[in-house]
């Protein structure tokens, strides 16, 4: 097991975000983690790159424990993360915000530079651009290039598709198979339960900061419970029996059957507790 | 020149025209009619200012090493005939023009070139950053009177101190991010001021007097005929009576910091700083160990206001609690934002306006203050990225992120991203980080 997340345990002062959280992946694998807005997955994925301290459990990567990593040395370990909003430094150019993605790893990094322009060549068209004035779409492959350059075992995407078009999540998610299928190991957090679920090998189900259901993807696309929640085909209401049953319908996206269009532009609540 | 440049240029030009007119309707249109003509007057003045000072950026970092060198030696030079007899006269005819030169003037630019390292490259909003002058001219005075110690052995004694207090300081707090930081920080101005004032041994309210003068280096003087009227002055020989000589120790002073901070800027450090200042938690995910480089910050920051402080004392002779009250972290503050936080040229020019406009408007009498007050709220209004902003700190400002806690969010407003492609989505990029 490349990545393993042990009954986890999160606060913001004294509210508990994570109650209990287990997630396990695999070397090569795509595995995502659905839920609503507030569920706890980009707490999840915070605490596994360490920007937010476990109070329970742990976390092993590549069999060590890494629960009291500093965030840093995790980068350095091979665990690299697009942080959710993209996180690109707005100030810099194109190529300077790859290069702060190799910060931590010495000599030249021209030819990481041109497997992630090769990637995305929008961001080689781009390389003297600022990063602040670049569109959303632009943002997340510079966010997900940025993430590549610090040369992951396991890439860790928080919401790639949020606030982006249709047409641009389908190419996100096209690129997240090729990183996959080039050797990288990815976990993905996603709203887009549809999309993340096609994408992935397995998934987990996030309610309201515990893991109310694990499968094989294919199988939660086809699980009614699930496509009741976060598919939008109407039914019953949250997939766990227990905790979040109320809550989890309303924070759902409302998205009518068969309409495509999935883009949410929301923030979580965990960010605006962080901020 | 050929015809064809000439045409491109021109082209150009009337490119950057049209962007000045745009932006000075724009930022005019919500004022009422009447005023919201002088308004976008005023604003055209401004915004194509702001174009010639890009342009001449931009062909400054063109230049070749052997010709920005030649610059810099004339402003060296500038800077030693400044305190001449001509340029004092309508700089500053009711105070010395050399003793404002060495401080205000100097000290400003100094402690702006120091706080610029905390707030402008790691973008940490410190408020109380008075505190570590205060303890370089308390490290003078105490080590100076007390133990007789020579001022460039204090020098080196001050500069370490308080680098240490910067330390102390930053490491409880620098977990603490924006506005929180900015509280801590006020209130560490004000202990250090309120011990000092309690506390017997540093002569509570009344201070330290007597601290003694710099030894002279030499007693070599510029020639009587030499002009500028600095004929006869002794540069390195330090009394009470003549400001001279200190000016030229802040000069050095000034000119060591800058290279160092310069060098500081475009190294590893500069680049770690730049990213915590953007994004501190996606610094973090790329490596950088940022509370180790924050803490670098408020420490090297610390240092430079404490040897500014250790001058400031030895040239003052007594100092006392109310010489470092919150208002001169303010005004320092005040002089890194409005000449262009992150840019040492422009922090040194609103240090230098600061420090200058009070004292030239002294003949207002009690209304300076209020003219120097209306100065500041002009500026933020026609330039509030500073009159001389970095490049990458006008992205950030547009952007609305880039350090000083929630500061930059609350003046930005939203890039409006222009569609140019079939890539382009429904949410303009910045919208929603700006919004908040």
């Amino acid at each position: 097991m490349l990545l393993e997340v042990n009954d986890i345990h999160v606060h913001y002062g004294k509210i508990a975000a994570l109650h209990g959280v287990s997630v396990q992946v695999d070397e090569g694998e795509i595995v995502t983690l659905i839920g609503a807005n507030g569920a706890g997955k980009t707490t999840t994925l915070k605490t596994i790159s360490g920007l937010r301290p476990l109070s329970h459990g742990s976390i092993v990567f590549e069999g060590r424990d890494i629960s009291r990593v500093p965030g840093h040395k995790r980068v350095l370990m091979g665990i690299g993360q697009s942080p959710e909003g993209r996180g690109i430094f707005p100030g810099m150019t194109v190529t300077e915000n790859l290069l702060m993605g190799a910060y931590a790893r010495k000599g030249d990094m021209g030819r990481e530079l041109d497997e992630v322009f090769g990637l995305f060549p929008r961001l080689a068209e781009r390389r003297t651009q600022a990063g602040g004035t670049m569109s959303g779409g632009e943002q997340q492959m510079l966010a997900i290039g940025r993430a590549l350059m610090t040369n992951p075992r396991v890439l860790l995407l928080d919401e790639p598709s949020m606030g982006l078009a249709p047409k641009l999540i389908q190419q996100i998610f096209d690129i997240i198979k090729v990183i996959n299928e080039r050797g990288t190991t990815v976990l993905l957090v996603e709203q887009n339960a549809r999309q993340a679920l096609q994408v992935a090998h397995r998934a987990y189900v996030i309610e309201t900061g515990r893991i109310v259901k694990a499968a094989p993807a294919a199988e939660l696309l086809d699980d009614p419970a699930v496509r009741a929640a976060y598919l939008g085909h109407g039914g019953d209401n949250a997939v766990g029996a227990a905790g979040g049953a109320a809550a989890a319908p309303a924070k759902a996206p409302a998205v009518e059957a068969g309409d495509e269009v999935t883009a949410i532009p929301a923030d979580s609540e965990e960010r605006r507790e962080d901020g | 020149m050929s015809t064809d440049q000439t045409q491109v240029k021109s082209a150009a030009g009337g490119g950057a025209w049209a962007g000045v007119v745009e932006r000075a309707r724009r930022r005019s249109a919500n004022v009422v009619p009447g005023l919201r003509e002088l308004l976008f007057a005023l604003l055209l003045v401004t915004e194509s200012a702001g174009v010639v000072t890009d342009a001449f950026h931009d062909w400054w970092v063109r230049q070749p090493g052997w010709s920005r060198w030649t610059v810099y030696v004339l402003l060296i030079i500038g800077a030693i005939l400044l305190p001449a007899e001509g340029v004092a006269s309508i700089m500053s005819p009711d105070t010395d023009w050399t003793t404002l030169l060495f401080f205000p003037v100097g000290g400003y630019i100094l402690l702006a070139i120091g706080l610029n390292v905390v707030v402008g490259q790691a973008g940490l909003l410190d408020l109380g950053y008075v505190a570590f002058f205060a303890i370089g001219g308390y490290t003078m005075a105490v080590f100076g009177t007390k133990y007789g110690w020579s001022f460039w052995e204090i020098l080196l004694v001050g500069i370490v101190l308080s680098a240490l207090s910067g330390i102390v300081l930053g490491a409880p707090t620098l977990r603490l991010r924006g506005d929180y930081l900015a509280i801590v920080t006020l209130g560490f101005g004000e202990i250090v001021r309120i011990t000092a004032n309690n506390t017997d041994y540093i002569g509570g309210p009344n201070g330290i007097s007597g601290i003694p003068h710099p030894p002279q280096l030499t007693a070599w003087a510029f020639p009587e005929s030499f002009p500028f009227g600095l004929g006869g002055v002794q540069p390195f020989v330090y009394g009470s009576l003549d400001a001279h000589s200190y000016y030229y120790l802040m000069l050095l002073l000034i000119i060591v910091t800058i290279i160092f901070a310069k060098r500081l800027e475009r190294s590893r450090v500069g680049r770690a700083w730049a990213s915590i200042r953007e994004d501190e938690d996606a610094a973090e995910l790329m490596g950088v160990p940022t509370f180790k480089f924050k803490l670098a910050a408020f420490a090297i920051g610390a240092a430079i206001g404490g040897a500014t402080g250790v001058v400031y004392g030895t040239q003052a002779v007594s100092i006392i609690p109310t010489n470092f009250p919150f208002i001169l972290s303010a005004t320092i503050l005040a002089a890194v934002v409005m000449g262009g936080s992150g840019n040492i040229p422009g922090v040194m020019v609103g240090a230098f306006l600061v420090a200058w406009i009070p004292e030239r408007v002294r003949f207002l009498g009690e209304y300076r203050v209020l003219v120097f007050g209306a100065v500041l709220v002009l500026l933020m209004i026609f330039r509030p990225e500073g009159i001389l902003p970095s490049r990458q700190r006008k992205a950030e400002f547009a952007e609305g992120s880039g350090g000083m806690g929630s500061m930059g969010a609350e003046v930005a407003t939203a890039t409006v991203v222009e569609d140019t492609a079939e890539l382009d989505d429904a949410a303009p990029a910045g919208g929603t980080e700006a919004a908040r």
